[in-house]
């Protein structure tokens, strides 16, 4: 900071007399003083309650139903509520589908795998370097990049994606540049079923996700630790590498996480994007949804992708409630 | 700058000064900027074209054929305004839209307030629940909502506007959680305790002094769940029961996967401006809010970081 701030600012106060106060606030919240013992719990319960009912409660109808039966005639499931009737046969049927000799299902779920792998990883790339730019050499324009960054996340996933389906039609503009460029004479059919296309409307559709976590870490990162390590005689590699990456590690995770977590789950990207060849996890669930006598096989894919999920799910509250604590 | 001034070597009669300029440790990251050009035409120009194309004369939607409001409300029967379908979408849309965020909001606000003061293992649960429904990708609470209503709800809640209302709500309602909480935590609990320490009831100093303090980051909580709702498609899309509960992101949808017309770009960016309509409102909120507390900085940017 070159300017001194003309403000009079409270000196920061001795940090024993904090963690005091801090200690005798807690004892007082503890003892209840302040308000009622009933007072919180009546606050939270509207919420809480409707979280049981339509959050908890659905999330195990799923399981009831992957683990019930259909109905012969109607294709219904019929879901089993009571544990101890649960029935493993189309979960393990769904299971034979992605491993073994029947693995017809299998392409879709490396294909899921691959296609987010490689989306993450270019949201990551670009994500980084816009952010840094902006972070670090935004300067006064930086309340116009941010909202520039920040329009994405205002505008319909859907007219996005429907934008660049119209651009990459066979007729379109993708297609009238690049033989005005002279790349391709004769016009590409980007919409039949291409991994190239399905993967960048994924990183499309996510990046903004990616950007703004990104930004939030080198934002806060000192710039003179920069300095220090420059002066110390690392390089510019070694000083990026060394210092600015170990410092926004945790934003570029929490920022990979929260893009791939919906991809895993999309399916409406591929739907105007590509094709049957391009088919994903998200299109299993959304085609076996609709189809009669389905219903258990629906449920058993959501429930092994939930499951899956776990894993990047919990890992990334963690990584938030640990940036939440670090800021307070 | 002085350190510039220093650091750059004094102009040598000869040598490359292109070398030296892309040697130099202080010069501007120009293929940086260029990138993040780039990448911003990138990510914003094939929207204005689709906007742009709303106003397409002829049926296509990728060969411009002269400017019209055809598809906004000049045809007859296929244009936004006038075509059935797309109508009925768009009073779907906005009623799901106000509802949810009539709702959602006031609940989450006062689990926000309950959670950061009631240090306490259901409240602890409580909010890692909130949380999970934030992470949880999409799909997966559509179709278990979905298989809700059609099995252990199927005689209490059919599908249709009921049933996408209650999706809807669980879906925004950890946004105003995360948002009043992140407040919440710049705020303290210090102005409460001065409120009672000047003869305020508990129930007076959250009314009349947590709340006033908790407004900006409640209307930015409006403002997010009414455009995130007017743009969600995956649980409205599970949802819905007849062509009549379908709100206009769903018609966009299937439009786009048979055979569109500019109509649908038009309703597409309907829906754009309603949702920017909503921010800029929020923002002047927020402005009008926050007018006795800003540190310097715009307000736009407090509120994008938000």
């Amino acid at each position: 900071m070159a300017s001194a701030p003309t403000t009079t600012t409270p000196p920061a106060e001795p940090p024993v007399k904090q963690s005091k106060r801090a200690a005798k606030k807690a004892a007082r919240e503890e003892s209840g003083a302040w308000y009622p013992r009933w007072y919180w719990p009546s606050l939270a319960s509207p919420s809480a309650l409707w979280l049981a009912i339509f959050f908890i409660l659905p999330l195990y109808v799923v399981v009831s139903v992957a683990f019930g039966t259909s109905d012969p005639i109607f294709g219904a499931p019929l879901p089993v509520y009571e544990p101890w009737y649960w029935s493993g046969s189309s979960f393990q049927q769904v299971i034979k589908r992605f491993v073994g000799p029947a693995s017809f299902w299998q392409p879709s779920l490396i294909r899921t795998l691959v296609f987010v792998a490689i989306a993450s990883l270019i949201c990551v790339v670009v994500g980084f370097l816009v952010a840094y730019y902006v972070a670090r050499y935004g300067g006064k324009r930086k309340t116009l990049y941010l909202v520039l960054l920040v329009a994405p996340f205002w505008i319909s996933y859907l007219m996005r994606i429907f934008a660049w389906q119209s651009l990459l039609q066979p007729n379109g503009y993708v297609n009238d540049f690049l033989r005005i460029i002279h790349v391709a004479p004769t016009p590409i059919d980007w919409l039949s079923g291409k991994p190239v296309t399905v993967i960048l409307s994924l990183v499309y559709g996510y990046i903004p996700y990616m950007i703004l976590p990104i930004y939030g870490g080198i934002d806060r990162m000192n710039v003179s630790w920069l300095e220090a390590s420059k002066d110390l005689g690392a390089n510019p590699f070694r000083t990026f590498f060394r210092v600015t990456i170990p410092v926004s590690k945790q934003a570029i995770l929490a920022g990979a996480v929260i893009v791939s977590l919906p991809m895993f789950g999309d399916y409406y990207t591929n739907n105007l994007m590509g094709s049957s060849r391009t088919s994903m996890y998200g299109n299993l669930i959304d085609k076996t949804i609709t189809q009669q006598g389905q219903g258990p096989r629906a449920g058993s894919l959501v429930l092994i992708l939930m499951v899956l999920l776990l894993i990047p799910m919990l890992y990334y509250l963690r990584s938030t409630r640990r940036a939440a604590e670090g800021v307070e | 700058m002085s350190e510039v001034a220093i650091g750059r070597p004094a102009p040598a009669p000869s040598g490359d000064r292109l070398t030296r300029w892309l040697k130099s440790p202080w010069r501007k990251p120009v293929g940086l900027a260029a990138f993040t050009w780039a990448y911003l035409a990138w990510s914003i120009l094939p929207v204005l074209v689709a906007i742009a194309f709303s106003f397409n004369a002829g049926r296509s939607r990728s060969t411009w054929q002269g400017f019209s409001f055809r598809w906004w409300w000049q045809d007859p029967t296929d244009s936004l305004f006038h075509d059935p379908a797309l109508r009925s979408a768009i009073t779907q849309s906005l009623k799901l839209s106000i509802v949810t965020m009539l709702i959602a909001v006031p609940l989450g606000t006062l689990f926000a307030i309950a959670i950061d003061r009631w240090h306490t293992k259901p409240a602890r649960f409580a909010n890692f629940g909130m949380l999970f429904s934030f992470v949880l990708p999409e799909i997966i609470l559509g179709v278990a909502l979905y298989l809700l209503f059609t099995n252990l709800l199927r005689s209490l809640v059919p599908l249709g506007t009921g049933a996408q209302l209650l999706g809807l709500i669980t879906f925004q309602l950890s946004y105003p959680v995360i948002i009043v909480r992140a407040r919440l935590l710049t705020i303290g609990g210090f102005y409460e305790e001065a409120a009672m320490d000047l003869g305020a009831r508990p129930r007076q100093a959250i009314t009349r002094v947590l709340l006033p303090l908790l407004y900006p980051a409640i209307f930015a909580s409006f403002a997010i769940v009414f455009a995130d709702t007017i743009d969600d498609f995956v649980t409205v899309n599970y949802l819905s029961s007849t062509l009549a509960t379908q709100p206009l992101s769903v018609k966009i949808y299937s439009a786009a996967r048979a055979s569109p017309t500019p109509a649908v770009n038009a309703a597409a960016t309907f829906m754009l401006i309603t949702t920017f309509v909503a921010i800029g409102i929020a923002i002047m909120m927020y402005r009008w809010f926050t007018r006795g507390q800003r540190s310097g900085g715009s307000s736009v940017t407090e509120f994008v970081q938000l």
